[in-house]
């Protein structure tokens, strides 16, 4: 809507305003008639939200002209905003990580009812996987395909209902959780009209992306669009599948899923395989296919790979879930197919990892002076490790050991801190400086404590769940030359609580890391610059005479 | 495209696109990945064929080698008690009292009735079966049951206050609170816990317990295994041992609860299960 008090004048933002005000109408209304009390909190949290985000939009309205558009350049507000979300929410997720792993070796530490394990568990996946992946997705995405598109965003400020209205679905998913309004369906938690909210919000991001690729001036679509694109459609697709459900009551927070039984399950996994193949996988190859050639400076190693590996990437994973139900009554053929197509997506998961390593050839020097490049490779070598390990474990006879253990916490978090965290840092630390203008970061140094302090958080982290979770799978099974089991469930999960506490170190170092990249990355913003000798140590008394290159 | 364009460092030709500055080398796919990837698809085919893995119409194909994940865990399950089976029918046909007596039934018995505890009792009385607040210690050698096999077996078997089985243990202390002052409570509470911990008998107190708690309690309080009446002058309290907690014992007493197991594990099960029980250390 679109209000014109005098000739030519129009109020900035009316539409935004009409529809907040809308939202935050319709919030009230479910707070008032909500049929159950988690419903009814949860529409008070909205409406708070909503009303607050109104008060915001309405102290930067004003009934004068809207500056011109510069519409020839690229669309980068919508972009810093999301780096700095991207930030906030790393620090959160990671933070309720290290807590949910202390809450698992001192139970005391679970604070009933909003804080119990229950809750913050699933607080913590969505808060690293949808809030920190994906606003480092949709940040990074908008940074990548505009400028290898050569066009700026589509949709004007379409762009900026798919940030906010993301921070929306995220605030209303979290908050929902501590509530205790949940659909128990792992990674896809949030209830019936949290998701219908997400769908909205990831068809306006479908829009933004396809149609900036649309109206591109380049002739063709960078690899790294491929990606992005896979990404975007497949998590509408799998998202709207999974979530199908009938809500007991338009105004209350419980609903009926679709499907039952097994079927439940399969759909269930199917989804949440692909979480990881098109969110964590896909997304995140779109990520590294542009920034490392462009840290590096280097061509991409080999157009041909990209293009094989992309094409069965995306034809067999989505076909790998079944392998979550191995041993369960999910039948014996889906079990195998589910498993052979996890071992036939080990080389195109590592056509990706090839692709980016051997762009480094001819800059493998770099290694040593940029680490941001070394937080790259770091990243890159985490995800062929992962990508390994997991076809691996989708094998049966590894799986009757592994499942269901803290291995699989272990194999999810190398992937998740060692290739999501480290390739998402490194994204930041490439792009803030060049979104804020600065020459470069406040601190080169900063950025190599933050490696270290974030590598050796992952080891721990990994290796200690290596040995508890094979150690737990070995206790379970333990039977003694009689055949009679030889540990209680209770005194495997006693034996647990070193490993418990050597993670929860872990973990807290990667947190460091991260606060340690939040301090950096704000002083770079504010312009700022440490003084401090380059890396590899101070170069000999004259600096050289920058030389061109030959 | 005329000329090819060369990259400097690598000597290999791009394939002429750029964008925002990066090119794409124009590469082959390395061979070990390809070939990897090739036998990675042969070995699915053939695993396909040798195991159930094709849906058709009804049904699915059942695979070359017959292998079926149910018919795996049949016979790993019908290898083990084909293992125990002569252990198990000799457990079967003895009673408690014969097993007790011969030592490898013995030996067998214990470690059987061990693991079944580990998944069917440990809930309760915790893994070392010490117990907690409410559920019995099985180490110690105060029994509110009895502590013979024979008492032991019965316990397991029909559980106590159990409503789906007929012969459990049943009994039922009185509310106090319903029949007695608050002094005259204070005053048999006083006298509960000078049996235990010494000191002066309160008169009053010993008057109301020989009225009110000595039928169950026995005159000395040393309680009775036919009623389940805990035995009051040992330091072993199942519900707490301080002078509030037995107040409120006597006031409104709790009551617990164990399942039936005999219907639910079977007779031969239950006998390894007082076997063990009563190895712990309290036996009779």
């Amino acid at each position: 809507m679109v209000i014109l008090p005098t000739g030519g004048l129009r109020m900035r933002y009316g539409a935004e305003l009409t529809g907040v005000g809308v939202l935050a109408f319709l919030a009230l209304i479910g707070a008032a008639m909500g049929v159950d009390e988690p419903f009814r909190q949860h529409m008070w949290v909205l409406f708070f939200t909503v009303a607050a985000f109104g008060v915001l939009l309405m102290r930067r309205t004003a009934f004068v002209p809207a500056p011109a558009h510069d519409n020839s350049s690229y669309m980068d507000d919508v972009i810093r905003y999301g780096a700095i979300a991207t930030m906030f929410w790393g620090v959160v997720g990671f933070l309720v990580g290290v807590i949910v792993a202390l809450q698992l070796a001192f139970p005391d530490l679970n604070i009933e009812p909003w804080f119990n394990f229950g809750r913050t568990r699933p607080l913590h996946t969505s808060a690293v996987i949808f809030a920190f992946c994906g606003n480092a997705l949709i940040a990074t995405s908008f940074y990548v395909v505009q400028r290898t598109c050569r066009a700026r965003l589509f949709g004007g400020d379409l762009a900026w209902f798919v940030f906010w209205g993301y921070q929306l679905f995220l605030v209303m998913a979290a908050t929902g959780y501590l509530l205790g309004i949940t659909q128990s369906k792992e990674y896809a938690e949030p209830e019936w009209y949290v998701d219908i909210w997400l769908t909205i919000v990831w068809v306006a991001y479908l829009v933004v992306f396809m149609g900036t690729i649309l109206k591109r001036k380049e002739p063709h679509i960078y690899v790294a669009n491929w990606f992005y694109l896979a990404f975007i459609v497949t998590i509408a697709m799998l998202h709207i599948v999974n979530n199908l459900a009938m809500p007991h009551s338009f105004l209350g927070s419980q609903s009926y899923s679709l499907f039952a039984g097994v079927q439940d399950a399969l759909t269930q996994w199917w989804y949440g395989h692909n979480a990881v193949g098109f969110f964590l996988t896909a997304g995140f190859l779109g990520m590294m296919y542009y920034f490392v050639p462009k840290q590096a400076e280097r061509p991409v190693y080999s157009y041909r790979l990209s293009i094989i590996h992309f094409w069965a990437l995306i034809f067999l994973y989505i076909w790998a879930g079944p392998h979550h139900l191995h041993y369960t009554a999910l039948p014996d053929w889906a079990q195998t197919l589910g498993m052979v197509f996890s071992i036939m997506l080990w080389m195109p998961s590592w056509g990706g990892m090839i692709n980016g390593l051997m762009t480094l050839s001819g800059a493998w020097d770099k290694i040593r002076t940029d680490p941001v490049i070394r937080m790259m490779v770091a990243a890159i070598a985490f995800y062929g490790m992962a990508t390994f390990e997991g076809p691996m474990m989708s094998i049966k006879a590894v799986n009757s050991l592994s499942h269901y253990t803290d291995w699989t916490i272990g194999h999810v978090h190398s992937g998740a801190l060692g290739w999501n965290g480290l390739i998402t840092f490194a994204a930041l630390y490439f792009m803030v400086p060049r979104l804020w203008n600065r020459e470069k970061l406040y601190s080169q140094r900063l950025v190599i404590w933050h490696f270290w302090l974030a590598m050796v958080g992952i080891v721990i982290y990994a290796a200690t769940m290596w040995v508890s979770g094979i150690m737990q799978g070995l206790m379970w099974r333990e039977y003694d030359s009689q055949g009679f089991l030889v540990y209680s469930f209770a005194e495997t999960v006693a034996a647990m609580f070193p490993y418990y506490v050597m993670r929860a170190a872990g973990g807290a170092m990667f947190l460091l890391g991260a606060l340690i990249m939040a301090y950096n990355l704000t002083r770079t913003i504010l312009g700022h610059e440490r003084e401090e000798d380059p890396i590899g140590g101070k170069v000999a008394t004259a600096r050289p005479a920058l030389q061109p290159a030959e | 495209m005329s000329e090819k364009d060369i990259d400097e460092v690598s000597g290999i030709a791009t394939t002429g696109h750029e964008w925002d500055g990066i090119k794409e080398l124009d590469n082959p796919m390395p061979r070990w990945w390809v070939y990897t990837f090739y036998a990675t698809i042969v070995w699915a085919v053939i695993y396909t064929i040798a195991f159930p893995a094709w849906p058709m119409i009804t049904s699915a194909t059942s695979g070359m080698i017959g292998w079926s994940s149910r018919g795996d865990v049949k016979q790993e399950l019908a290898a083990a008690e084909t293992a125990k089976s002569d252990y198990v029918a000799a457990v079967a046909a003895a009673s408690v009292e014969e097993i007790l007596a011969d030592d490898t039934l013995r030996q067998f018995a214990t470690a059987a009735g061990a693991a079944a505890f580990k998944v069917n009792c440990v809930q309760c009385h915790g893994s070392g079966a010490a117990g907690s607040a409410g559920y019995p210690n099985l180490n110690d050698d105060e029994w509110l049951w009895g502590g013979t096999p024979e008492a032991i077996r019965t316990t397991i078997a029909h559980g106590i206050r159990f409503d789906g089985d007929d012969d459990t243990r049943y009994s039922e202390m009185p509310a106090y609170g319903d029949m007695l002052s608050r002094d005259e409570v204070n005053a048999v509470t006083s006298y509960v816990l000078a049996l235990s911990q010494g000191g002066e008998l309160d008169p009053v107190g010993t008057q109301i317990f020989a009225d009110n708690c000595a039928a169950c309690h026995g005159e000395t309080g040393k309680g009775g295994v036919d009623f389940g009446a805990p035995d009051l002058t040992d330091a072993i309290w199942l519900y707490g041992s301080s002078k509030e907690e037995i107040a409120s014992q006597i006031r409104r007493p709790r009551h617990g609860v164990m399942p039936a197991w005999q219907a639910r594990l079977g007779d031969t099960t239950v006998k390894e299960l007082t076997v063990y029980v009563h190895s712990l250390g309290g036996g009779q």
